[in-house]
């Protein structure tokens, strides 16, 4: 605890609040929330069909598609960035060609690669213990009753694995939002560009360490918002299944 | 029609092949002209596509839905009339979870009949309640059953559930079936040991000779039985518990075999008393079990008619 309330006592309120008017706040705040946007959108949309994917069909190699989902969460996040930047760089295997460099370069899009690439597995790996949590009797019971694999999934599936994606969603974002190591390698740290708060706690803290202070606390804050409505979501639950704690799901991948 | 047997034999994977949630590797599954799976011409109809009402074991209604959401699932057009008519109105904004066992369970049935099913499928219908609302969600559901006039295919391990229910009993063992009979059938005429001893019976091992008309069978222990049935070698012997009459001495009547034997157990079933009387269980009322004494200890005798013993082959 000490750690964070430091943060908040170093200087007084005022002149941290007074910090915030610093236009490298300001731009760090744009490029933070439409790169989180976009990734995590993305995250839903192409994490959720897999995890789905992954979690209900048995075939060969599901084990090792599995641990290569995986394998991002425990990779160092400064290797990933190594990994986009030979993947799409200016000389990259696919930067290369078909113009991805130019694409990305050093742009929002960059960002949003690395957020989507350090994150993702985290909702991912969430996403599919919560949808083999669903009792197969009830997928099977809403088969016989006439409803087709999509429809199944909508009324039956998404709703009862709501509060496993939620949890994994969370983490998620809180990862993505303190997504730096990958970024920096693959992105830069090009205020009004690339530059995300995180980054620029860093990029300030040789310039003007109050700045890097006032950015922290903005993060502190939006941390403890996505936990607590993590929390208070899952009170919400009108089913009685349990939701796991946020990390728990991760131990025994 | 009701499919009994042990845990094992098949009973719940037959129904979840009819409901197209497990495809065999042979075989033919045909509904009134519709083929709805063959393996040899590679047909196969995904669960939707067919109208069976299939209500599993722990009734696997939706947790997150109310009792009315789970019935409209199966079906919008008649939700009012079998709410109605399962006496589940007054619940029909209740969670499932807020239900008790009786009430699960005729949510499941309203939710599968709301599907409109041409058949409907029962795997393990009374397995999930207790003993004391078993007997009376039994008879409700053998009156419920018989109004329907559907076909109905129920599986069960209790070969009472099954007889109770049902007009015709498969007997399922390892995947194959022993026998397909009405209910008196099974029990006049089992096909073999297991049937016999499937549906209640007393089953004592002899070696069988016909000897002046009817058939006399040398039990292990010893003892000499006559039986009506027709068969010689290795047999079993199949006597039924309300068969036999029990008395201190051999009954004065037309009962024809008699073996004396010690009292080993007891039992109270309800109305009924077992008597465990050496090799044999009889059924007898409280009040003849206290004016006869019988209690662990006391030698009786079990008297039983030659034509109230059935001989199967082994």
């Amino acid at each position: 605890m000490l750690p964070v309330l430091a943060i908040f006592v170093h200087v007084p309120p005022g002149r941290l609040l007074a910090q915030l008017s610093n236009p490298v706040v300001h731009d760090a705040l744009v490029v933070t929330v439409r790169t989180s946007v976009v990734a995590q959108a993305l995250i839903l949309l192409l994490g959720t069909p897999l995890a789905y994917f992954l979690a209900t069909r048995r075939f060969r190699g599901r084990a090792l598609l599995i641990t290569l989902v995986e394998l991002p969460i425990v990779l160092p996040p400064a290797v990933a960035g190594i990994g986009l930047l030979v993947a799409f760089g200016r000389f990259g295997l696919l930067g290369r060609h078909f113009g991805v460099w130019s694409l990305v370069s050093f742009n929002w899009l960059a960002v949003t690669f690395a957020v989507l690439l350090v994150a993702g597995p985290f909702y991912v790996r969430s996403a599919i213990s919560a949808f083999e949590a669903v009792d197969r009797d009830l997928v099977a019971a809403a088969r016989t009753l006439g409803a087709r694999p999509l429809r199944t999934f909508f009324r039956v599936s998404l709703p009862l694995a709501r509060s496993g994606l939620a949890a994994g969603e969370a983490v998620a974002l809180a990862r993505g939002i303190g997504e730096f190591g990958a970024t920096i390698m693959f992105a830069g740290s090009l205020q009004g560009r690339t530059q995300t708060l995180s980054l620029a706690v860093y990029a300030e803290f040789d310039r003007n360490f109050n700045v890097a202070l006032a950015i922290s606390a903005v993060l502190v804050l939006l941390s403890v918002a996505i936990l607590l409505t993590l929390k208070v979501s899952a009170l919400w639950q009108p089913s009685r299944q349990s939701s796991p704690s946020l990390f728990a799901r991760f131990g025994s991948s | 029609m009701a499919l009994v047997g042990p845990s094992g034999a098949g009973k719940t994977s037959l129904l979840r092949a009819i409901a197209g949630l497990v495809r065999p590797a042979a075989g033919r599954i045909v509904l009134d002209g519709e083929t709805w799976f063959d393996a040899s011409a590679r047909v196969w109809r995904p669960p939707e596509e067919r109208r069976v009402g299939l209500v599993f074991q722990e009734y696997a209604l939706f947790p997150h839905m109310s009792v009315r959401a789970n019935v409209a699932f199966g079906g919008e057009g008649r939700v009012d009339e079998l709410l109605e008519r399962f006496r589940i109105s007054a619940l029909a904004r209740a969670r499932p979870d807020e239900l008790s066992g009786g009430e699960r369970q005729r949510v499941a049935l309203a939710r599968a009949l709301a599907r409109d099913p041409a058949v409907l499928l029962l795997d393990e219908p009374l397995a999930a309640l207790d003993a004391h609302t078993r007997s009376a969600v039994r008879a409700e559901l053998h009156e419920l059953l018989r109004e329907l006039g559907l076909p109905t295919l129920v599986v069960t391990h209790d070969y009472e559930d099954a007889a109770a229910l049902a007009d015709e009993v498969g007997v399922l063992v390892d995947g194959g079936l022993r026998q397909l009979a009405p209910p008196g059938e099974l029990v006049a005429r089992p096909a073999d040991a297991f049937v016999a001893s499937f549906t209640g019976a007393n089953l004592l091992r002899g070696t069988a000779r016909r000897d002046d008309g009817l058939t006399l069978v040398r039990l292990e222990s010893g003892d000499e039985i006559y039986s009506a049935d027709e068969l010689e070698g290795p047999v079993g012997v199949v006597v039924y518990p309300w068969e036999i009459v029990v008395g201190p001495a051999p009954d004065g009547g037309s009962a024809l075999n008699a073996i004396r034997a010690e009292v080993r157990s007891v039992t109270r079933v309800g109305s009924r008393v077992r008597v465990q009387l050496g090799p044999l269980t009889a059924e007898l009322t409280q009040a003849s079990v206290e004016r006869l004494d019988l209690v662990p200890g006391r030698v009786a005798v079990a008297s039983f008619k030659a034509t109230a013993t059935r001989l199967v082959s082994l």
